[in-house]
């Protein structure tokens, strides 16, 4: 049994020391409670409807969201939009389709079935539009930078007058949390920017938080049922894992030695 | 094989036996007599054998609806994760399995070196094992291409321009590899070929590497040669195939855990941005895995001279067996080996650490320093140390330690308190 610890003990140190090279880029960023995190973490859901209004009045003018569909606004574990104001979201929207019977492309609103409308045809498009930089696509973003949501939060809060010193051309801001220091966005949330239909108070933070929370559901749609199945399997584990242990001991002890 | 001739009790068995002796195998695959003494460091054989078959069993599905295609791969994993029935999962078993193979064949692989398991009569089965660990690192590398992210281009990019460093037709050779001048769609083809044809060959490979084992048997922590089948063996099943499956448990809790909790912890965050030959990552660094390798290869200043030393450090293991000149196997009575054992654990855990890191500075002057103590230990301290170093007597048997004499090793002190 000593060296059952042994080995646990040995592997919890080696993974840690990798998960702390991979850590490694991580400056101290602003820290908020996210219900998401943890075994039983689930997400708010308030606060992911919150989100999508942000992501959709503020940050979809810019960037887009192309492998998120609108079936997935009322799915579980998301938003959790009902099926009708799913459909009245998407019938917002307008996409091209075709060709009809007639050759001809046309014009339809968008249903469940289509991905998020793009605000740009294409990267060129946006790079156009932008001063050069390309915004980027925000499905999987929050998984995309080393920091995740706490780097996307520290982000969006992070805007400063830029210090004495440092000259920013035109188009360019200064942001604490942003490699280099340097971005083109421009400050994207003020207090009431959007107007929240539950009556939370629009503040910066609780936009930012809002609309992280909702990234990280686009990035990670599945994370409830992964949280859910995987408290099931691991208790699972452990108790076959005593089970098999009692098996053991019982069939070792029909010979004289030490397991 | 076995030492008693196995007949079936069942006529049709027999029969069937006597056309293709399957039956006997799994007799002697039960019966095969295992030294009793066993620790738990010998359990991760099993371990790698669930590894492997998870691999593929995962990889296998996640082939029905992956895309090797350059403009189409970001999106088909992206496809699995959110539309597929649990693709999610299995890609995260598939993508975290990578990490725990490597984990457990790096525990192996030291639990070898301690044990001294590569000596006489076992090199063949050692050698084995090396070219499997190199397939496994091939395979890896060309897997982590696969979802064509950031990391995964200019992975790809930074290792296979290591062969231009090759004189005269080190150019011509990474084009080949390539299909084209650059990274590009024939090269994620053909790495997906490779990476789905790889792990037949190293399960093939492991059938070989047991079929080696079965022949000398196991090593075991005293090192020394067991008579078999005897009161210092129990047969495979159930002794060994309980412990197996009990060490397995844990290791799958441990498994679960990343899966379930982290699982993207031990990846790139850069890897969910779409690849993108236009824009260079800050910093390119492999899977922890290959850390050690990668500080090696950086650690030299000249890139062929780097990419030898790099292959060196591995190869050279397949050496092992004639560069280690001592007699004796296990560690437990080697008490200067046991010493520079500890200090190669480090040397490598060191290695691992500033491959992570940029190559500069204090880093580089770390990286060459442990580069240069990784090929010591090998050529130099080894092979002296066959001759020079005072060992402690072996015991005669597992079961029966000298008499009067007071071996370190802990089995044996198990054994007089029970006797």
């Amino acid at each position: 049994m000593k060296n059952i610890f042994k080995i646990t003990y040995l592997i919890i140190f080696l993974l840690a020391g990798i998960s702390q090279i991979n850590a490694e880029e991580k400056v101290d960023l602003l820290k908020t409670d996210w219900s998401f995190k943890g075994l039983f973490g689930k997400f708010d859901r308030g606060s992911l409807q919150r989100g999508y209004q942000v992501y959709t009045e503020v940050c979809a003018g810019c960037h887009s969201m192309k492998y998120v569909s609108y079936r997935n606004l009322s799915e579980p574990g998301g938003p959790e939009f009902s099926e009708e104001q799913a459909k009245a979201i998407a019938a917002n929207f307008e996409v091209t389709d075709g060709p009809n019977s007639d050759g001809e492309m046309f014009i339809r609103p968008a249903k469940l079935s289509d991905k998020f409308v793009k605000p740009f045809e294409n990267v060129k498009a946006a790079q156009a539009a932008n001063g050069g930089a390309y915004p980027p696509d925000m499905s999987v973003l929050a998984k995309a930078r080393s920091g995740g949501v706490d780097y996307i939060y520290s982000l969006l809060l992070g805007y400063e007058d830029a210090p004495s010193g440092v000259t920013l051309d035109d188009g360019v801001y200064y942001n604490k949390y942003m490699y280099g220091n340097k971005i083109k966005m421009s400050q994207p949330l003020m207090d009431d920017a959007v107007e929240y239909s539950d009556g939370t108070k629009a503040t910066e933070e609780q936009m930012a938080k809002d609309v992280t929370t909702f990234l990280m559901w686009a990035a990670e749609p599945h994370l409830e049922s992964r949280h859910k199945m995987g408290f099931k399997a691991i208790l699972y584990l452990i108790l076959l894992t005593i089970l098999v242990y009692f098996s053991m001991k019982k069939i070792w002890s029909r010979i004289e030695s030490e397991v | 094989m076995s030492d008693h001739e196995y007949v079936p009790k069942s006529k049709f068995g027999k029969w069937f036996n006597d056309r293709l002796p399957l039956l006997t195998l799994a007799s002697h695959l039960a019966d095969y007599p295992t030294p009793k003494n066993l620790n738990y460091w010998w359990t991760f054989g099993g371990i790698l054998t669930f590894c492997l078959i998870t691999q593929i069993v995962t990889g296998l599905t996640l082939a029905m609806h992956y895309i090797a295609h350059a403009d189409l791969a970001f999106e088909s994993v992206e496809h699995i994760m959110r539309d597929v029935n649990y693709g999610w999962l299995i890609r995260y078993i598939h993508s975290n399995g990578a990490s725990m193979f490597f984990l457990a064949v790096y525990i192996h692989i030291f639990r070898s070196l301690f044990y001294g398991s590569y000596k006489s009569p076992r090199e063949i089965i050692w050698i084995i094992g090396i070219i499997i660990y190199l397939l496994m690192m091939a395979a890896a590398f060309m897997g982590y291409v696969l979802p064509w992210g950031q990391m995964s281009f200019w992975g790809a990019t930074v290792i296979t321009n290591l062969f231009s460093a090759i004189p005269l037709v080190g150019v011509g050779i990474v084009e080949w590899l390539w299909g084209g001048y650059s990274v590009d769609n024939p090269t994620l083809t053909r790495f997906f070929t490779l990476h789905y044809l790889i792990p037949f060959l190293i399960l093939g490979l492991v059938v070989l590497h047991i079929w080696a084992l079965h022949i000398p048997g196991n090593n075991n922590p005293v090192g020394i040669d067991v008579k078999k089948p005897s009161k210092d063996t129990v047969p495979f099943h159930p002794y060994i195939v309980i412990k197996d499956a009990f060490a397995l448990l844990m290791f799958m809790i441990i498994f679960a855990f990343f899966v379930f909790y982290s699982p993207n912890i031990l990846g790139h965050a850069d890897n969910y941005i779409e690849a993108n030959p236009m824009v260079t990552p800050a910093h390119i660094v492999p899977e922890w895995y290959l850390l050690p390798f990668y500080a090696i290869l950086r650690s030299v200043p000249d890139k062929l001279m780097g990419v030898i030393a790099m292959l060196s450090a591995i190869l050279i293991l397949a050496a092992l067996p004639w560069l280690d000149t001592s007699k004796i196997r296990s560690a437990v009575f080697r008490p200067l080996y046991k010493q520079f054992y500890w200090i190669l654990v480090v040397d490598v855990l060191i290695l691992g650490y500033v491959g992570a890191m940029p190559a500069e500075g204090l880093y580089l002057l770390i990286a060459r320093v442990a580069t240069a103590y990784y090929f010591i230990h090998f050529l130099i301290i080894l092979p002296v140390l066959g001759s020079k170093e005072k060992t402690i007597p072996l015991p005669l048997s597992i079961t029966e330690p000298v008499l009067g004499g007071a071996p370190m090793a802990s089995a044996v002190k198990k054994k007089e308190s029970l006797n």
